[in-house]
Formats: structure tokens, C-alpha cells, sequence
């Protein structure tokens, strides 16, 4: 496997030196979905080289979506959406951006980045792309995947993917990622390698950490998906409790019709039972934003789980290297002595049909010390690329964990303050209530 | 006064109202006009009764739960001023069988549900045994409040004797005069039309039950949906335990969030209690009292009924002119003394009805402030707990 971080061929060349905090900053604005901006247009800022595209810093949005049809593969007429992806570059001294690029892509295309970046860039926890389909979905959501709040939700997972990879500081600087951004007819295929992630294998001596990490991440990925699913079946229940009380405001508006003083009170509390129902709506839209969220780290697990995979190719190739030498000197060993240890073709068949000469012999142990060599260089090299592999790999994992534990934390603070904004609302209209009730 | 027709072709030996007769129940329809308003104040109250203490006895043939019943008074009816007797529900139904018999012109509050299903309530359990006394505590408050009915005889025997049982094998000796004579109207009479005062009456009384039957379906369905989001949520808060297990510096964050909703879960449980032991008992208990209401509007029908076919079987036969008989006088008289204390009572009922209505619906606003506001505690104070820095692990 290619070590890519450092294949001239895929990076721009590095950046000055710029402050890494900058990076961070752009980690935080994507990471946390902060209340003070709006979705619409998130931001992401990035450290540039002088020499082309990333002269100045730059705003990447995922600003619109639209449906399209089109013809596909096998020619059969097709409905799909398109995103449009927008980048802007930002004036250092006044802040004001101008649009430098702007391209229409469909998820397919987004997948295609992806599958890219896992190959190429193995170590690397790669951010995950908002769900193909929707899942977890409680029954006022829509499965469908033209259903508008869909294509919504799916829009800002698609800006988040782009500006997480852009504050990367590895993969920002990636040509490729620069090329979907900028170029429309740029194309590559997905690549074979991708397919060996998914093959099945037993390495002897696996990594203890990577082990280790890639049990947690099957249990992340259990974890978050039952969340998610008991999230959904919470929030339609919740559902359900808040719009019954509706029924209250058409009752005691129908009751106050025969009553006489207690007329008053009961229909204006009435009228609060109804706002009560309706407040329902709001609150659940804002908690669907938590549910991206954890979904988010949902995929990202599955990412974290692509680098142990990948290590563990890595590592499964060392170790069937180091089989075929160890194997190659062993026969070299009894071709040498005379003595047969091994079973072999060649073996058996001097056992059959007697010894073969001295000159023979000669040539095959001249052409085994010759692929023993070659091996031998092999698994140096395959050896300094794993160590790299790890160091690399580890350097990132130690980035996603800061990042995950970030992310989720401030997830979690939302998701507090929702439930708090929600309880002062529930005080608030049962007051009202209560003052029209003791009105009457 | 509710005469319908033939007002001009009577006479009446007082030239009047009937006031000066001496039937008990039209000297109490008096009673009720000026005591009406002094019921309100309570401070000219003389007699307070309690139900509290329930026991259970079991005994060979049958088990039952017995409440304590304190009474204190100075009334002259009483002999002594405080007494304290056990009942049982069946004491209860038979006092109000013979509240209905003995003052059938009066409006007489409901009683808990007698049959209970057996397999699907406990019968003794705490919260069953709790709601039922509460509404017998209720029952006898309401007819300690009522002007005519805390006067009543049976009322009294029941707060103060030491053996119902004898009492009740005498039973027919005491009905009063009215009682008998109301109750020997055989129904054969129908009733033209009702006055527009009664018509009204029973407009709303079936509307107002209508509403309560809605009302009580749309609390049954909250409730369910409660307690249906209250098993999600129970799901929901351990799910952030197990994912705190496998984090380092999340786990404390996540921990906490799991307690959070544990706590959310518990407020909501207790409001779910509350609501079925309080709220919908009450609501049950005014659509029992609407629909006795309706049989007592039944009969003031038949006493008016009954009145008029006299009167018009007089009217006809001539010869008894200009001098009414008797017993049409009596008719007249049932009649509109009937009206007085029915008219009164439903008044009183109004009143009693906001002031009910307006506890129970406070107090249903009231629990669901408090849930909000201990799951709002909750969050607010794990708020501190999510936004610390972790030391690294």
C-alpha cells in the first residue's frame, strides 16, 4: 500500500507556516453547530500556500439544492438532487468574500471524494458523509429522499463533510479535494484497493491498540444506533403527549358555550392548551439537529474502523511476506545441505526420480539467494512502511479523539439547553393556564 | 312557582303562595333561601365530618375495608359533640338510597363507582382504597353542607350509631311525609312540557355531561401517552450509561446525562399518578352527579305531571267549582315546593361545580408546572457538570 501523505503527486505543495489554531477554529465553527450562525452558511477557514488556489482563505458552503432528472447508467430516466458547492475567498484585511468557484454535485460524486480519500489517505480517520437514506426516522419524519427536510438535513451534512476535510491539516491540502471543488469534469474511478477493505483475513500478530480501537468503535457504532433509535421512538411519544392536549382547547372552548362565569376562564385556557400542542413542532425540528449530530459520529466510527482494517492489510501483507522469505531461505537451506526438511514439488519429485545434478542444483540456489535478497529489501521497506503507517495513523486517531470528545460535548450542552428551553416553555404556558383557571 | 296553566281559574284558600303550610319540605325551601348564602361563609358552620382511617377486616366469608367516619358538632341533634363510628361502602349506598326515598325533591351527591371489576382493579390496594375514601370524604362533606340534607334523620343515625345494621332492618318507619307521598306517584303521568327554567336545567345538565365524558377521554388518552413515553424513556437514559462505559473523557458527561433523564423519568411518573388519583376520580365522580341530577329533574316532571292531570280532571268534572279539592291543593303544593328546593339546590350546585372545577383544573396546571419544573432542575444542574474541563485520563 502507497504511503500518500507524503506522494508529491497528491499534495499542493505545504503552507507557510501559518498558525494552526486557525484550523482549529474552523474544527470548532463546523464541529459544533454553534446557535449564534445559521446553518444556511457555515464556514470553514484554511491555511493556504502562496502559489495557487489556496492564496487567500476561503468559505466553502453547500448553499442549494435541486431536484434534477437525468439519465443514468443503464439509460433509464432518473430523479435525482444536486447540490451546489460554493467557494468563496475571503480578503484578509476587510473580511468581505468573493465567489471564486461555484459547481453543481450529487451525492454519488461526494461518495466518489470519499472512497478516494480513504484509499489514498489510510491513516486518516475520514469525516463520514451524511446518510445515503434516511434511518432512524420517527413517524412525522419522512423516508423518503426527496422529502425537502431530508434534502435539507442532507445539505448541511454535505457542507459539514466538506469543511470538516478542509480543516484537516492533512487532507485540506489534498489536489483532489481541490479539484472537486473547483473543476466540473474531473474524473477518477474508485479503486480496487477500496474492495481489499472489506475482504476477510487473520493477521497473527495484530497491533494491540489498533485491536483495541477497532472494539471500540463496533461498540460506538452499536451504542449511537440504538441512541438513535430510541431518540426517535421518544420523540413520538412526545409527540403524541403534546398534541392530545389539543383536543383540551376545542372542549373547553365548546364547554364555556353553556357556562356563565366560568365561561372566560375556560376558553382562554383553552386557547393556551392549543399554543401548548402546536410548541411541539418547533422543539422536535431543533432536536433533529442532536440526532445529525450523533449521526455524524455514527459514521465516523465506521471510518475509525477502515484504519484498523487498513492496518491490519497492512499488517496481514508483512506477515505473508515475511512467510514467503522465511520459506524461500529454508529451501535454500536444504538445497544447500542435501537435507529435505521441507516439503516441496521439487522434493518429492528428486525423491521420484533420483537427485539432479550438482549444475542444476547450482542455478536454483543462485536464483533462490537472488529472490531471498530482493525479499528481504521487500519486507525492510514493508516494515518502515507499517511503522510509519502507525505513527501516521495514530497521530490522526489522537486528532479525532480531541476532536470527537469536543464535538460531542458541546452536542450534549445543545441537547441540555433544548431540554431546558423546552421545560421553561412548559412552565410557562401551564401558568397561563392555571391564571385562566383561577379566573373562573 | 312553576304553574303552568289555569292560573286565573284557581283560588286558593290563602289567596297566596303556599308558604304557610306546614310541610317540612316547604319550610326547608324557605330555610334554603336564607341559608343560602351563610353556607358559602362557613363560618356559621356547626357540623364537620371526616372520613380517614381505612382498615381492612377479613373474615370468613368476605373481606372489606371499613373507614373511620369523625363527627363534631353543636347542633341540638346531636347529643353528644363529638362521635367516631366505622363504615363501609355498603353503609354509604344505603345512606344515600334513603337520602334519595326520604328527600326525593333535593338534589343528592354521588357516590363512587359501587362495582369495581375484579381482575383489573386491586381492590385493596393503597390507591384504590385512597381515591375511594377521598370521595366518600367528599360525598359526606357535600351533604353536611347542604341545608336541608345535613338535617336529615338517616344522615344522623349514620354518623352517630354504634350499630347500623339494627337501625337499617327498622327502615320504613321513618319516611317522611313528602318522601311517601312522591313516592306513591306511579309514573302513569306524563308531563306536557317542562317549564323553561327546567328545560334549561336539563339542556345544560346533558351537555355538561357530554363535556365532562370528553374531557374525561382526552385525560384518559394524555395519561396513556404518558406513560407510553415514560417506557421510552426508561429505555432511553441507561443507553447513555452503557456508551459512558466505553468513553474516558465523555464518560462523566454522559453519566450525567443518563442520571438527568432518569430524574425527568421519575417526575414523570409521579405526574401520571397524581393525575389518574386525582384528577380523574373528580371528573367521574360530576358525570355520576349530572345524571342523578337528571332522574331528580325526572321527577319534579312527574310531580308537575301528576298535578295537572288533577287539575285538569277537576276542571272537568265541574260540579267540585269554585272550591278545589284537597288533594289538588297537596299536588300544588309538592309541586311547587319541589320547584323551591330544586331551583336552590341546583343554584348551590353551580356554585359548588366552579368552585370544584376551578380547584381540579388549577391543580391539574399545578402538577404539570411541577414536573416542568423538576425536569428543568435537572438539566440546569448538569449543565456545570458538561461544560468542565476533564483532566486527561
Amino acid at each position: 500500500m502507497e504511503q500518500a501523505p507524503l506522494d508529491p503527486e497528491r499534495q499542493l505543495p505545504p503552507a507557510p507556516l501559518e498558525p494552526l489554531g486557525r484550523s482549529d477554529a474552523g474544527l470548532e465553527a463546523t464541529g459544533g453547530e454553534e446557535a449564534e450562525g445559521s446553518r444556511d452558511a457555515g464556514s470553514g477557514v484554511d491555511t493556504m500556500t502562496e502559489n495557487n488556489f489556496w492564496l487567500k482563505k476561503i468559505e466553502i458552503s453547500v448553499s442549494e439544492a435541486e431536484k434534477r432528472t437525468g439519465r443514468n447508467a443503464m439509460n433509464m430516466q432518473e430523479t435525482y438532487t444536486a447540490y451546489l458547492v460554493e467557494t468563496r475567498s475571503v480578503e484578509h484585511a476587510d473580511g468581505q468574500s468573493v465567489l471564486t468557484d461555484s459547481l453543481w454535485r450529487r451525492y454519488s460524486e461526494f461518495e466518489l471524494l470519499r472512497n478516494y480519500l480513504l484509499v489514498y489517505y489510510p491513516h486518516i480517520v475520514v469525516p463520514p458523509l451524511p446518510e445515503k437514506r434516511a434511518e432512524f426516522v420517527w413517524h412525522k419524519l419522512s423516508a423518503d429522499n426527496m422529502d425537502p427536510d431530508f434534502v435539507e438535513r442532507r445539505r448541511i451534512g454535505l457542507e459539514n463533510f466538506l469543511l470538516r476535510i478542509a480543516s484537516h491539516p492533512i487532507l485540506c491540502r489534498d489536489k483532489i479535494f481541490y479539484l472537486f471543488l473547483t473543476q466540473t469534469n474531473y474524473f477518477f474511478q474508485a479503486d480496487s484497493r477500496l474492495k481489499a477493505l472489506n475482504a476477510t483475513f487473520r493477521v497473527k500478530n495484530p497491533d494491540k491498540r489498533f485491536t483495541e480501537l477497532k472494539h471500540y468503535s463496533d461498540e460506538l457504532q452499536s451504542v449511537i444506533s440504538h441512541l438513535l433509535r430510541v431518540r426517535a421512538r421518544v420523540a413520538d411519544r412526545l409527540y403524541g403527549v403534546y398534541k392530545v392536549h389539543g383536543n383540551y382547547g376545542r372542549v373547553f372552548s365548546e364547554w364555556s358555550a353553556i357556562e356563565k362565569e366560568m365561561g372566560d376562564g375556560l376558553q382562554s385556557a383553552g386557547h393556551h392548551m392549543d399554543v401548548y400542542a402546536s410548541s411541539i413542532d418547533d422543539i422536535l425540528e431543533d432536536e433533529e439537529h442532536y440526532a445529525d449530530q450523533l449521526k455524524e459520529y455514527l459514521f465516523y466510527a465506521e471510518a475509525l474502523r477502515a484504519v484498523c482494517r487498513k492496518h491490519e492489510l497492512m499488517q496481514y501483507d508483512l506477515e505473508m511476506a515475511a512467510q514467503d522469505l522465511a520459506s524461500k531461505k529454508q529451501q535454500c537451506e536444504e538445497l544447500a545441505t542435501g537435507t529435505v526438511r521441507t516439503f516441496s514439488l521439487k522434493g518429492m519429485t528428486t525423491k521420484l526420480f533420483g537427485q539432479e545434478a550438482p549444475e542444476q542444483r547450482e542455478a536454483r540456489i543462485k536464483v533462490l539467494e537472488e529472490q531471498i535478497n530482493e525479499g528481504e529489501q521487500q519486507l525492510k521497506s514493508k516494515n518502515l512502511e507499517g511503522r510509519e503507517f502507525v505513527k501516521n495513523a495514530w497521530a490522526d486517531i489522537e486528532r479525532f479523539k480531541e476532536q470527537k470528545n469536543r464535538d460531542l460535548k458541546e452536542a450534549l450542552i445543545s441537547y441540555a439547553v433544548m431540554q431546558i428551553s423546552m421545560c421553561k416553555k412548559g412552565i410557562q404556558v401551564w401558568t397561563n393556564a392555571k391564571e385562566c383557571f383561577s379566573k373562573m | 312557582m312553576g304553574r303552568s296553566f289555569g292560573d286565573k281559574d284557581l283560588i286558593l284558600p290563602n289567596g297566596g303562595t303556599p308558604v304557610g303550610t306546614s310541610s317540612p319540605a316547604s319550610s326547608s325551601s324557605l330555610l334554603n333561601r336564607l341559608q343560602l348564602d351563610d353556607d358559602i361563609d362557613g363560618e356559621t358552620r356547626d357540623l364537620f365530618v371526616t372520613v380517614d382511617d381505612p382498615k381492612k377486616h377479613v373474615c370468613t366469608m368476605e373481606t372489606y375495608i371499613t373507614y373511620r367516619i369523625t363527627t363534631k358538632s353543636t347542633r341540638v341533634e346531636f347529643d353528644l359533640p363529638e362521635y367516631s363510628v366505622r363504615r363501609r361502602y355498603q353503609d354509604f349506598d344505603w345512606l344515600r338510597n334513603k337520602l334519595e326515598e326520604s328527600q326525593p325533591t333535593h338534589l343528592i351527591p354521588p357516590l363512587p363507582e359501587k362495582f369495581v371489576v375484579k381482575g383489573v382493579v386491586d381492590r385493596f390496594s393503597e390507591e384504590f382504597v385512597e381515591t375511594r375514601r377521598k370521595a366518600l370524604d367528599k360525598f359526606l362533606k357535600r351533604i353536611t353542607d347542604h341545608p336541608v340534607l345535613s338535617f336529615n334523620e338517616h344522615f344522623n343515625v349514620f354518623l352517630t350509631a354504634k350499630d347500623l345494621n339494627a337501625y337499617k332492618k327498622q327502615g320504613m318507619a321513618l319516611l317522611t311525609r313528602v318522601g311517601e307521598s312522591v313516592k306513591h306517584v306511579t309514573g302513569g303521568y306524563k308531563l306536557r312540557t317542562r317549564p323553561l327554567e327546567f328545560a334549561a336545567i336539563g339542556e345544560y345538565l346533558d351537555m355538561f355531561a357530554l363535556k365532562l365524558g370528553t374531557i374525561d377521554r382526552i385525560a384518559q388518552r394524555i395519561i396513556k401517552e404518558e406513560i407510553e413515553y415514560l417506557v421510552e424513556l426508561r429505555e432511553y437514559g441507561p443507553v447513555y450509561s452503557t456508551w459512558s462505559a466505553l468513553e474516558g473523557e465523555l464518560a462523566e458527561p454522559l453519566e450525567g446525562v443518563s442520571g438527568c433523564i432518569g430524574n425527568c423519568s421519575t417526575a414523570l411518573e409521579e405526574l401520571t399518578d397524581d393525575m389518574t388519583e386525582d384528577f380523574l376520580p373528580v371528573l367521574r365522580e360530576y358525570i355520576l352527579y349530572s345524571d342523578s341530577m337528571k332522574s331528580v329533574l325526572k321527577k319534579r316532571d312527574q310531580v308537575q305531571a301528576e298535578y295537572e292531570a288533577k287539575l285538569e280532571a277537576v276542571a272537568l268534572r265541574k260540579e267540585d267549582r269554585p272550591k278545589v279539592p284537597a288533594d289538588v291543593e297537596k299536588c300544588q303544593d309538592r309541586m311547587e315546593c319541589f320547584n323551591a328546593d330544586l331551583k336552590a339546590d341546583m343554584e348551590r350546585w353551580q356554585n359548588n361545580k366552579r368552585q370544584d372545577f376551578r380547584q381540579l383544573l388549577m391543580g391539574m396546571a399545578d402538577k404539570n408546572i411541577q414536573y416542568y419544573e423538576k425536569c428543568l432542575t435537572a438539566w440546569e444542574s448538569i449543565i456545570p457538570l458538561l461544560q468542565e474541563k476533564q483532566e486527561a485520563k
